[in-house]
């Protein structure tokens, strides 16, 4: 049976994937203010996925996230000022400025953390579905990564051991298409990712990204089957970023295959055909405008918190190593 | 007192620790239905179970990012990698996953886990089976590297490390595993962090971890019918250094000889003379000495082995030659 988001929860679901958008744009600002260190991975276009796997998942549920984790930990529910001032680098941040970007934790939420490695978090968000078993829990976990990440060894050691001992796993492989300047498509033969799910005999299913309703089915029927026990599933949910691999990346390789690449994948705003599909369900317009002027307070209040709060004591670069 | 071999001691302090903590349970390859490569957690899986004592895939960065899952979700796995050579193919998941995320979190995340690794040469065992890599995970921040010298140690620091809430490297010497000692009827939990003084002596400090403590303590045998009195410091961890312990004795001798299995580049000695210099210097007696590894890879044959490798003699010798540079 194919498990479809509730009407009533679609207001919700908007909210979250508005709260992506904006948090993303308003980070973008913060990089071209020069208000950021180091650097971001944005979410931009992607927001589908998260919002769509995370509407699967229950409270107690754990994710593990990657470098392009900022949309993940907002999906989860995780705090936006807390997040904006850990990418400010700033005390009031999640980690106080020791992550970051690519290290925000949040584990109050079950999110094990953004990871800078690629493919690093994979085995740690299946180390959790095996605890879930261990505890006796109806626990899941979720991995996201992308398309990158499934070139790399931890995936295939990961997957194997999960199908081996039925762990309640999803993994969600964000397929938007590179790897910095890299098209998976020159360096990979297997055209569905998903596929790579026959070799460890479990099931791979391929979604539309960019359509949230077509991503929470897959992930609905992925979190059931682990949850009976009958192991993980790879969803591979065909998506885009719409800019470069990190917020000083122009992604002038993109044009080199497809001039109109970009531009016909933006067409397919999944934020802007999921309001279509709100509004289209009954919502008024102003009803969908409260949501959007909610979240834009609390995104204004987010950078407000995040500029405002101070830098940590350089003494604090030598808490938290060790324990005692 | 009673008698035990090194292996029975590591497996009592498993099977304790298990007996004694639900959320214990040991991984690696070939750990339950064989009981370990060195048969150091034999009958673990027949009384524990399959969830608890799982034998793994050979897929060394999967499953220790695994035990740094379990870890982040309230369980303390032990990981064992079969040779201390194979960190390397768990590189990440040890070094920027396993040892960071604490750091990386603010504090919001434990990582209670013990990877228990065996180091050592003497088997013939080649170039990738016989490293000691306790200086290169010693160069990272964010985990403790425990070097357990008798059966004694093995136990009562494993049993700390288990309950540790950060994570440890556990050296485990491949050559002591069948080596009978003597220990306590119930061995105490053994602070991880220091150092314990095996034989007091007045001439020269010899600090040393896992196995030359044995070789060290042989070796002032030899030289007190000499008329050199050595003074043998068992370091148990070089992170953290008990650097008081040593500081302590080499002002009395005023001498220094630092012996650990590692590679002499970048080593454990170079990092002890460099960390204990500014105290200890105007004490000194002789320039500090130190035996390692040689920056070879370790060979097969016994011919070019056991020449590499520290032993008594190298001990006796550099030592000596200790008290007559200050002749």
């Amino acid at each position: 049976m194919v498990k479809k988001l509730a009407k009533k929860s679609f207001g919700g679901i908007y909210e979250t994937m508005y709260k992506m958008r904006r948090f993303e744009e308003e980070v973008f600002e913060f990089y071209k203010k020069g208000l950021m260190p180091g650097l971001a991975h944005l979410y931009l276009g992607e927001e589908a996925v998260a919002t769509g796997v995370c509407a699967a998942l229950n409270d107690d549920d754990y994710i593990g996230s990657s470098h392009r984790g900022h949309g993940h930990l907002v999906a989860r529910g995780a705090r936006t000022d807390m997040m904006m001032a850990e990418i400010l680098g700033k005390e009031g941040g999640y980690s106080r400025g020791k992550g970051g970007s690519m290290h925000i934790m949040a584990m109050d939420r079950g999110i094990l953390g953004a990871n800078g490695i690629v493919g690093g978090e994979i085995p740690i968000a299946t180390g959790a579905a095996y605890s879930a078993v261990y505890r006796g829990t109806e626990q899941v976990a979720v991995s996201f990564f992308g398309d990158g990440a499934t070139n790399e060894g931890t995936f295939h050691e990961s997957v194997n051991m999960a199908a081996a001992w039925k762990l309640p796993c999803i993994y969600i492989i964000e397929n938007n298409l590179y790897g910095i300047s890299v098209d998976i498509r020159d360096v990979t033969n297997t055209r569905d990712l998903a596929d790579r799910a026959k070799a460890y005999g479990i099931p791979g299913v391929v979604v539309d990204g960019m359509d949230v309703e077509a991503v929470y089915a897959a992930a609905a029927e992925a979190v059931d089957h682990a949850r009976k026990g009958k192991g993980p599933t790879i969803v591979e949910c065909k998506t885009y970023r719409w800019q470069g691999h990190h917020v000083g990346d122009p992604a002038v390789y993109r044009a080199r295959r497809d001039a109109d690449e970009k531009k016909d994948w933006m067409e397919r705003c999944p934020v802007r055909a999921f309001r279509a599909k709100l509004i289209a369900s009954g919502a008024s317009e102003a009803a969908v405008a409260a949501i959007e002027g909610e979240v834009e307070r609390e995104i204004q209040a987010a950078v407000k918190y995040a500029v405002d709060s101070p830098y940590p004591d350089a003494s604090e670069a030598f808490d938290d190593v060790l324990i005692g | 007192m009673r008698e035990i071999m090194y292996r029975d001691a590591i497996l009592e302090a498993l099977d304790e620790e298990m007996a004694r903590d639900d959320n214990v349970l040991l991984l690696g390859e070939d750990v339950a239905f064989i009981g370990g490569n060195f048969k150091t957690s034999v009958g673990l899986y027949e009384k524990y179970g399959d969830l608890r004592v799982k034998d793994t895939p050979i897929s060394e960065a999967g499953f220790v990012g695994m035990g740094v899952g379990m870890a982040l979700t309230g369980l303390r796995p032990i990981v064992e990698l079969m040779f201390s050579d194979f960190l390397l193919i768990a590189a990440d998941q040890v070094v920027n996953q396993m040892s960071k995320i604490r750091y990386m979190s603010g504090g919001q995340a434990t990582v209670p886990m013990v990877i228990r690794a065996p180091i050592g040469a003497g088997r013939s065992s080649a170039a990738q089976h016989s490293q000691s890599l306790q200086a290169m995970v010693a160069h990272f921040p964010g985990m403790k590297v425990v070097l357990p010298s008798t059966a004694q140690e093995a136990k009562g620091l494993l049993k700390s490390a288990i309950r540790d809430d950060n994570p440890v490297i556990f050296f485990e010497h491949k050559m002591e595993y069948t080596n009978k000692f003597d220990i306590d009827d119930d061995v105490e939990l053994i602070p991880i962090g220091k150092a314990d003084v095996k034989r007091a002596g007045d001439d020269v400090t010899i600090v040393a971890t896992s196995s030359q403590v044995m070789k060290s303590l042989k070796a002032a045998d030899k030289l007190a019918a000499d008329g050199i009195s050595c003074e043998v410091i068992d370091l148990r961890s070089i992170v953290p250094l008990d650097r008081d312990a040593i500081i302590e004795s080499v002002k009395k001798t005023g001498r220094l000889l630092i012996v650990d299995e590692a590679y002499e580049r970048c080593g454990v000695g170079a990092e002890i003379a460099a960390n204990v210099m500014e105290d200890v210097f105007y004490y000194l007696d002789a320039p500090i000495a130190r035996i390692g590894t040689p920056n070879v890879p370790l060979p097969f044959s016994p011919a070019l082995e056991f020449p590499i490798i520290p032993s008594e003699d190298k001990i006796i010798e550099k030592a000596r030659a200790l008290t007559v540079a200050d002749a």
